[in-house]
């Protein structure tokens, strides 16, 4: 088991808006969450990575048998919980390649291996790169600084190939991407799927499942996930919308 | 990182730096009399009294600024004892017997053990015997003629050099800090280096400190002659303390034609506790005289202590084809305040001069930089460049700037780039998200807003100067 949530609750500025999530994601999977806006879906994958604006007040999450709420953000993120932001933050003055390096470097530290200096992990990073089919002039640029949206959650999935996380969740990752930058994103997250990781997209909208083809979809509205189903869920909620599902729960 | 470490760097010192002995005091208050007994314990020669007076009754005539973005309570200045013997530190016997909590913040920055040892007073070995490393380089230079001492010690061993350059960047009356200086500073540091001299090796005080304490009014003269070149360094990045609460220095540059002065300065004296209590007040003037054609003065510096700084160290491009460069990196937080920046006033033709300033604000400190940049009418063909930034960190610091440009010839090109950023918890669990840690996610974020001038101080500061900022920010963020 990857990650176990067991009825888990959450609030931000002492508003609920985790109401008893459960979700089982196995290594192998792909788990599409959908839902509309303030369903909390968003949040959901904030409280996970341990976002510091958000309080857990009940339930439970394991992460390969440990306790999530137990760790730090970035002891989560070095056990391998890797989450692609929504709207990826500029950080001036730092390289792309600078960043990528000390994460990587920390991971390695982390499962006892070697660091790897700047020439051997420029061959690491080179190769990495196509995956999201970016030229490698985005390594030496300012992390996010002046890139388009795009380009912001292509470098998002840049870290994930270079981290190789065991879980990974996509926020939104699709929002604000046109036809060609979606498809690269979706081939570049499916490039890294393996037998041994798992990805969780949050997503509004179905036309990323057409690229990255979930096992599971769950439709979380108020705070809970109201209903689980294989991929035709997603279609049926691209046909008939969210509105049957609320009534329904 | 704990909170204690971060208190520490905060917190007066309490070994080493003081003493049992407090001989040889004036009263307190500031008189002729005063001044007269200072010379004469100095055993200096007339012309440096007449040289005192003259600033002291200057001073008299003058008006405490007031227009710099920093408040402070009224200066009592016949409140302050103006002339005290130095103060020898106290010997420890083994680094064992320093406050363990320092110990931790010197390997936090870095520091070499050799280095610790001669700031904590503790008594140094045969083969890093302090006087014996500083009696090594002083004869090492001597013999290709350079000069390199106490102020105290240039008057009575050449008097004539002192003569002709004291006072001749900054005059006696130039402001009201500087007037004060020059009536009453005690000791600093002198530094020749004669004509087609390059100097070997990087010229640092602390060479000098331990055996004479820096002082209240320190007064620092650095002359470079014809083709001669120097790179000096001033201050350490281990916390400085001081019983002292006003400190006024001046520092004088001359470059003479070639000639090529490069100073570094790294200030972290105590900043006051996080609610504004106590702390040094730096009011610092800080000027070179590029006199000579061709001649290059790079002021350097990482402001990262002092409760109040007012601190404008400038270049006056004299000489033709002249170079003035100012790099900045200003640090405050708690309730400190800086007003921080440069002049470079351009005379000569084909002037040029650069000013790379950072600022960086967090807790609920106001930090500023003032800069001017002035062409005369003859200097024909100048040329500036200046980049102001600041970067916030927390939603109660401020951030100011105030830059004059001030042209008088048709034939200059002025330029001037400003940006403001802030480090915010949204980019803190970013780095967090990656596995990184907040220290060295501080740090990073910091080292790439400063790399414009980190690249500029000499390498092991530049190393040192990166942890001691991260040390500085710990707890400020997230």
């Amino acid at each position: 088991m990857l990650l176990e949530v067991k009825n888990l609750k959450a609030s931000v500025d002492g508003v609920e808006i985790l109401k008893g999530v459960d979700l089982t994601v196995r290594a192998g999977e792909v788990h599409a969450i959908m839902g509309i806006n303030g369903s909390g879906k968003s949040t959901f994958s904030k409280v996970l990575a341990g976002h510091p604006d958000y309080t857990v007040t009940g339930g439970t999450a394991m992460f390969e048998g440990k306790n999530l709420f137990d760790l730090e953000p970035e002891e989560r993120a070095r056990a391998g919980l890797f989450l692609a932001f929504q709207y990826p933050v500029e950080i001036p003055g730092v390289s792309n390649s600078a960043l990528l390096r000390l994460a990587y470097n920390t991971l390695q530290t982390e499962r006892g291996l070697e660091e790897l200096d700047p020439l051997e992990f420029d061959d690491l990073v080179q190769e990495k790169i196509k995956v999201v089919e970016m030229d490698a002039s985005f390594l030496s640029r300012s992390v996010n600084e002046g890139f388009s949206g795009g380009e912001k959650k292509r470098n998002e999935i840049l870290q994930m190939a270079v981290l190789e996380p065991k879980l990974a969740i996509l926020d939104e990752t699709d929002s604000g991407l046109d036809i060609d930058a979606l498809r690269i994103v979706a081939n570049g997250v499916n490039s890294l799927l393996t037998a041994d990781n798992a990805v969780v997209m949050v997503t509004h909208y179905q036309r990323l499942l057409n690229y990255i083809v979930p096992d599971y979809v769950h439709v979380m509205d108020g705070g809970r996930i109201v209903r689980t189903g294989g991929k035709e869920l997603a279609l049926e909620l691209e046909a008939r919308g969210y509105d049957w599902l609320r009534a329904a729960a | 990182m704990s909170a204690a470490l971060q208190n520490l760097v905060n917190q007066p010192y309490k070994h080493g730096f003081v003493t049992d002995i407090e001989t040889e005091s004036v009263a307190k208050g500031l008189s002729e009399d005063v001044i007269r007994l200072i010379s004469k314990k100095k055993k200096e020669p007339e012309w440096l009294l007449e040289f005192r007076l003259s600033a002291y009754r200057h001073w008299l005539t003058m008006e405490e600024p007031a227009w710099a973005n920093v408040s402070y309570p009224k200066i009592d200045f016949q409140d302050i004892i103006y002339f005290s013997q130095p103060k020898p530190k106290k010997q420890l016997a083994s680094m064992d017997e320093v406050d363990p909590e320092l110990r931790r913040t010197f390997e936090k920055l870095g520091v070499p053990l050799h280095e610790q040892k001669l700031m904590t007073g503790v008594a140094v070995d045969v083969i890093f015997d302090s006087v014996s490393v500083t009696t090594t380089y002083k004869a090492k230079l001597a013999e290709i003629g350079i000069i390199f001492c106490s102020f105290s010690e240039a008057v009575h061993e050449h008097p004539e050099l002192v003569k002709q350059y004291l006072g001749s960047v900054v005059p006696s009356g130039d402001n009201f800090y500087a007037a004060l200086n020059s009536a009453v500073f005690t000791d600093g540091s002198f530094c020749f280096i004669p004509k087609g001299v390059k100097c070997p090796m990087d010229l640092s005080t602390y060479f000098r400190i331990n055996t004479e304490g820096s002082g209240q009014f320190e007064r620092t003269l650095i002359v470079a002659e014809e083709g001669a070149s120097v790179c000096y360094l001033e201050g350490c990045t281990a916390p400085q303390f001081d019983t002292n609460q006003l400190h006024a220095a001046v520092v004088e540059l001359v470059a003479l034609d070639n000639a090529d002065i490069k100073y570094s300065t790294v200030q972290n004296w105590y900043a006051g506790d996080e609610n504004g209590k106590g702390g040094i007040f730096n009011f610092v003037t800080k000027r070179g005289l590029c006199k000579g054609v061709n001649s290059k003065i790079s002021w350097t510096q990482v402001e990262t202590g002092s409760a109040i700084t007012w601190k404008y160290p400038s270049c006056v491009l004299l000489g033709d084809n002249s170079t003035g460069e100012f790099y900045s990196v200003a640090l405050t937080n708690h309730l400190q305040q800086a007003d921080t920046g440069t002049k470079m006033i351009h005379v000569g033709k084909n002037t040029r001069s650069k000013i790379i300033s950072k600022g960086i604000s967090a807790g609920r400190s106001s930090n500023s930089y003032r800069g001017m940049v002035k062409v005369g009418s003859r200097a024909i063909g100048a040329r500036n460049y200046s980049q102001c930034d600041s970067m916030l960190i927390g939603d109660r610091c401020e951030a100011s700037t105030f830059p004059t440009i001030d042209v008088q010839n048709t034939t200059a090109t002025i330029e001037h780039e400003a940006s403001t950023s802030k480090i915010g918890e949204d980019q803190m669990f970013f780095f967090a998200q990656r596995g990184i840690d907040s220290e060295e996610a501080i740090s990073m974020i910091i080292n790439g807003f400063c790399k414009d001038v980190f690249v500029h101080l000499p390498m092991e500061f530049a190393v040192e100067a990166t942890k001691l900022l991260g040390l500085k920010l710990e707890g400020s963020v997230g």
